[in-house]
């Protein structure tokens, strides 16, 4: 089966919903035309990333009588959607979050469970932690979302390799840091070393979707990127420009990948089990606790 | 630990991310042009040259603006710049606009003066950017915002700046790339607010072996024992250490005194780029 993969490499207006949705909807159909299955846009792609006291103002909820979510559902009907956006749960908690949209439902919403506030970053002071990590099934096959700090720690992605994901989505919006003699950034070469190693690791695809633009004086990088199960890059956007790039995903490759490398057939979830309990529950010894 | 540690930057990365940013932050705002104070020094030539390939030479605006005693040369280097870029300019002397306040101070400290002509320079400057429609563009590098050499209110006022996080080091390895004249380049560093001033004479180092140190301690994250140990001397460590913690009212908002549950700079946060 052949999935062919769009990634909007977007930049968006701080805090204008409206306008980031009516940009979302123009994009939905260039890649609806272009012949996408599946369309991916970069984390908080409908509201900005250096929210802080707007965050309450741009949130909604991924349900049908959403005012924002209605038009993207309603797109969804003509291929799968992955949107970036503020969620405000029933009991007013606010979350980064990104939710999946096929045939006019919402198939999955993705919290990110790792809120970075250290140097730059100041999210956990406006966002509640999500507490959840679960693959789910798609016309395409079994995927895990997960939003850039989210990937930045090697246990989420392998819980949602254990969850059954055979395709990795990881959003960002990524600030460009780390300036040297190196033609990349310290956190774009940071980024696409750890995306081949899982997809390498997983024998999986991942698949990143990172915004660009400026907030401030901030960057955001773009190089949005594909991997194949063996750990080659098999699509990439453009560095700092706004693109759609489409990549044509050979789900096959899972089969001849994993036949010649069989490391999820191998890996020994009872031993990680026991281990895990062991090392949890050793009360002489907090350290990494 | 490493006492002589590698400044050197990708230049075409950091032209590209500047210029974007010039252009992203003006033309966010409603504007598309920028003014510039042309010194004839190394940063802001090069502010200059990124701005004009930011925005295009017709919409930038290069001020040169002498006080009776400033050095020809920098009239003369200005004038380069000017020419290399194709950028729009106008000369104002400051002289007659500066003399009456010095005059009304007998005893008035060369320092006094030389802030005066920094900030009477920011007043032109701003109201140039009303008259020609464009923003403020900033000249001031990392290492004198560390080191707090600038005048507040002065030659530090900007909209927006896009070589403050480059060292002293890198502006000038940037500068070579982006093709600013070795005459600019080659010269000793100076205000020039008084005959035969220059920066290292005044500050009493050199920006190479100061951006060193200051590379380790603030990108690195070194103490100043590690620096030490690293070999750099205790007096020159202990002595940029405290001028950079001295200098840090320079590089905040003058506090506001809290009394709300909502105030200006504590719990009020939007970037500037709000709604843009």
């Amino acid at each position: 089966m052949k999935l062919t993969l769009a990634l909007a490499q977007t930049n968006c207006v701080l805090g204008n919903v409206q306008k980031n949705l009516e940009k979302h909807l123009s994009i939905i159909h260039e890649a609806s035309s272009r012949g996408a299955d599946l369309l991916v846009f970069p984390e908080l792609s409908l509201t900005g990333y250096v929210l802080q006291d707007l965050t309450p103002a741009v949130a909604c909820r991924p349900r049908p009588d959403d005012p924002v979510f209605q038009p993207l559902l309603a797109a969804s009907q003509k291929l799968d959607l992955v949107v970036g956006f503020v969620e405000e749960d029933v009991r007013n908690r606010f979350f980064i979050a990104s939710a999946y949209l096929s045939r006019g439902e919402v198939l999955h919403v993705h919290r990110k469970v790792y809120l970075p506030t250290y140097g730059l970053f100041d999210e956990g002071r406006f966002f509640a932690w999500g507490d959840s990590l679960q693959a789910f099934d798609t016309p395409f096959g079994r995927v895990g979302m997960l939003i850039c700090e989210d990937f930045w720690h090697a246990s989420p992605p392998y819980l949602l390799w254990l969850d059954g994901a055979d395709v990795f989505l990881f959003m960002s919006a990524s600030p460009g840091r780390g300036l040297s003699d190196r033609p990349e950034l310290g956190s774009a070469r940071w980024v696409n070393h750890i995306l081949r190693a899982y997809a390498s690791l997983y024998t999986s695809f991942v698949a990143h979707a990172n915004r660009v633009g400026f907030e401030d004086g901030l960057n955001f990088w773009g190089s949005s990127a594909v991997f194949d199960p063996n750990g080659d890059l098999i699509g990439e956007g453009p560095d700092f420009a706004e693109a759609l790039t489409l990549v044509e995903l050979d789900l096959n490759q899972l089969h001849r990948t994993r036949a010649r490398l069989p490391l999820l057939r191998d890996e020994r979830t009872a031993l990680v089990q026991r281990e895990l309990n062991r090392i949890l529950s050793d009360q002489s010894n907090a350290s990494g606790r | 630990m490493n006492a002589s540690p590698d400044l050197s930057i990708n230049t075409d990365l950091a032209r590209r991310i500047l210029t974007g940013f010039i252009k992203s932050e003006i033309t966010r705002m409603g504007f598309t042009r920028a003014v510039i104070n042309l010194s004839g020094g190394i940063d802001s030539a090069l502010s200059c040259i990124l701005a004009a390939e930011a925005l295009g030479p017709e919409n930038v605006l290069a001020l040169r603006l002498p006080y009776k005693s400033s050095s020809p040369d920098s009239l003369e280097h200005a004038r380069l710049v000017i020419d290399a870029t194709g950028v729009r300019s106008l000369t104002i002397e400051i002289t007659d606009m500066v003399d009456p306040l010095i005059a009304k101070f007998a005893d008035m400290s060369q320092l006094r003066k030389a802030n005066i002509m920094a900030r009477m320079r920011m007043i032109v400057l701003y109201d140039q950017t009303a008259a020609f429609g464009g923003l403020a563009v900033g000249t001031g590098n990392k290492t004198e915002i560390l080191l707090g050499y600038t005048t507040l209110y002065g030659d530090s006022a900007c909209a927006l700046n896009p070589i403050g996080d480059l060292y002293k080091t890198q502006v000038r390895q940037l500068s070579r790339a982006v093709g600013v004249p070795a005459a600019i380049i080659d010269k000793p560093p100076s205000a020039d607010l008084w005959a035969g001033q220059t920066d290292e004479g005044e500050l009493g180092y050199t920006y190479a072996e100061v951006d060193k140190l200051l590379y380790l301690l603030v990108d690195e994250r070194y103490t100043p024992e590690e620096c030490i140990e690293a070999g750099f001397a205790e007096g020159f460590v202990r002595s940029v250490v405290e001028r950079v913690r001295r200098n840090q009212f320079k590089r905040v908002l003058p506090p506001v005194a809290k009394l709300s549950h909502r105030t200006i700079g504590y719990d009020f946060l939007y970037l500037r780029d709000w709604g843009t």
